[in-house]
């Protein structure tokens, strides 16, 4: 195996802020060419295991590899530096400077000579179709333009991971979208990537692998699909303002539910036959069958009560 | 050399020195004007407004017309001013507002880098400015040359001691506001005791002592002593005390900054 199998490799890794522990011990490890994704509600320590990764916070135990090179030691870590682009969760862009001295003073702290920087730069607001707003300040760019500078300004230096922090917090559908085509032209292209997200239809449409976390541990690791079947089967029968006899009728069956008092989610594997039955004698206000997503994992293996 | 690396600085501080060099160029018709407005003004107010009270003041045994008695002084407030509050008000809006230092800290800079930059910048715009005031005030006759090109260098080292001591503050203040306490408490005093409108020995003895502690007392003698073609050894003990000043506390706005910002 070399070392370069893996773009991230983690092992025991933590993090604590006084007497609190925001990154409990955990261990993973990320493909190169792949996306991988670490997902959890707010405060589950995502933000935190990203940010040693990209060398911001030092490590308060465990190792942490990146690239093949240890994050640990300030000179190896400044070699990481300049082969990793960050999308941070801010949109700190420079809002003194103009669109395209953005991305060329950026292309400045990793050491591009004038001409490459501005070669690439034009190319990258092609890449996310803001040509013709390089002059423009930054203030005057909506919030779906400044994630898209952001990205491009993650990618100045061609990096050989992008890590990309809450890539679309906060951002309209349609700017989301946009930025997950963008994404997933990268990915074609087979740049890795680690992705933080707690939007699970982003984390499916774009993790190869995922590992979800909640108070600074990993919960499940896996493919997207995988932890759907494992964790939630294959589909999900909704069931609003259930009655007794739903409950008993579930009860006697064995069926696999999560009983949410107002409603009553039933996974299943043999949707017809046991939906026709549901719909027929207990559904009183409203009852759906759907496929099981990712989000239905999520809620399950992290609860539903809300965080922060 | 074995430097502890909270202290090591690459030639990449730099780099973020240019990044404020590219944003002033783009104002500076605006960052311009109050070094060349400033000086004619004080001129006006204090030198011909109050020196027909004052008249001529005694300095070294020789009676010196006030004008010229505040000129360096001019000078030398305006390094305290330039450096002082870019490394204060002005990084503090980087830093806490604009976030740009949590920018440059996902690329290859790291934060001391970042740091140092931002006090050069600080120092930088010290020499800007006062090389902008003294050619008004060489207009007015006021330097002599060619000791007067001293003052540039004096400026640079001047202004990196107070643009040091500014990203202590930076630091460590919670809020923007809080920086009036260490304009109210160091600056302004400073700018009115330092030796600058009035000579120390008009001064009850104990706050000349004070005076001497400060550093625009012992930058406003070298700069005066230059502009006015007064060379001499004892100077340097003044400028030993900036050195110092710096030596001491730039490693601790680099110190100061990591617990602050690396978390």
């Amino acid at each position: 195996m070399t070392p370069m199998e893996y773009v991230v490799e983690a092992e025991n890794l933590q993090k604590t802020f006084g007497a609190f522990t925001a990154v409990d011990g955990i261990s993973f490890r990320a493909r190169r060419g792949e996306c991988f994704g670490i997902l959890g509600p707010n405060g589950a320590g995502k933000t935190s295991t990203i940010r040693m990764i990209y060398g911001f916070s030092p490590l308060s135990g465990g190792s942490l590899h990146v690239l093949g090179e240890d994050v640990t030691r300030r000179r190896t870590l400044r070699k990481v530096k300049y082969r990793i682009g960050v999308c941070q969760q801010d949109n700190n862009l420079d809002p003194e400077l103009s669109v395209l001295q953005n991305l060329e003073v950026f292309a400045s702290y990793f050491d591009l000579a004038a001409p490459q920087a501005a070669e690439r730069a034009l190319a990258l607001l092609q890449f996310i179709a803001l040509e013709n707003r390089k002059d423009t300040p930054i203030p005057e760019l909506s919030g779906g333009l400044m994630r898209r500078l952001v990205l491009a300004r993650a990618l100045i230096n061609e990096p050989d991971l992008l890590i990309l922090d809450e890539p679309t917090t906060g951002l309209d559908p349609q700017s989301r979208h946009q930025l997950w085509e963008r994404l997933e032209g990268l990915r074609a292209r087979g740049i890795s990537i680690l992705l933080t997200t707690h939007y699970m239809e982003e984390a499916a449409r774009l993790c190869d692998r995922l590992i979800i976390m909640d108070h600074g541990r990993i919960l499940v690791e896996g493919r997207p699909q995988d932890l759907i079947r494992d964790h939630a089967g294959k589909d999900i029968i909704e069931v609003g303002d259930p009655g007794e006899e739903l409950r008993a009728f579930v009860r006697d069956r064995g069926l696999r539910h999560d009983d949410l008092g107002h409603r009553i989610l039933i996974y299943c594997d043999e949707r017809d036959q046991l939906y026709r039955e549901v719909s027929e004698h207990y559904c009183r206000d409203g009852c759906i069958l759907r496929t099981a997503t990712l989000e239905d994992v999520f809620l399950k293996l992290t609860g539903r009560e809300l965080r922060e | 050399m074995n430097v502890p690396p909270g202290l090591r600085i690459s030639h990449r501080f730099l780099r973020v020195w240019r990044r404020n060099v590219q944003v002033y160029r783009k104002t500076w018709r605006v960052s311009f004007l109050p070094p060349l407005l400033e000086p004619l003004l004080y001129i006006l107010a204090f030198g011909y407004g109050l020196s027909t009270l004052v008249g001529d003041v005694a300095w070294r045994g020789e009676a010196v017309p006030y004008v010229a008695f505040i000129a360096p002084a001019l000078l030398c407030i305006a390094m305290m001013y330039n450096a002082f509050f870019e490394t204060t008000y002005g990084s503090f809006v980087r830093m806490y507002y604009q976030k740009t230092f949590d920018a440059m800290l996902a690329t290859p800079l790291f934060l001391e880098d970042i740091i140092a930059g931002e006090i050069v910048w600080g120092a930088t715009k010290a020499v800007i400015a006062t090389a902008i005031m003294q050619v008004i005030l060489t207009l007015f006759g006021l330097i002599r040359y060619p000791e007067g090109l001293l003052i540039l260098p004096l400026s640079f080292i001047a202004g990196f001691a107070f643009a040091s001591i500014g990203m202590v503050f930076t630091a460590v203040v919670k809020h923007i506001d809080l920086f009036n306490l260490p304009i109210f408490l160091f600056v302004t005093p400073m700018f009115l005791f330092g030796g600058t409108f009035f000579p120390l020995e008009t001064l009850p003895a104990w706050a000349q002592v004070v005076a001497w502690c400060l550093p625009l007392t012992h930058l406003v003698e070298l700069a005066r002593a230059v502009g006015f073609g007064r060379l001499e050894p004892a100077l340097l003990w003044h400028l030993l005390y900036l050195v110092v000043f710096s030596v001491l506390f730039f490693p601790l706005a680099l110190v100061k900054m990591r617990t602050r910002l690396i978390k």
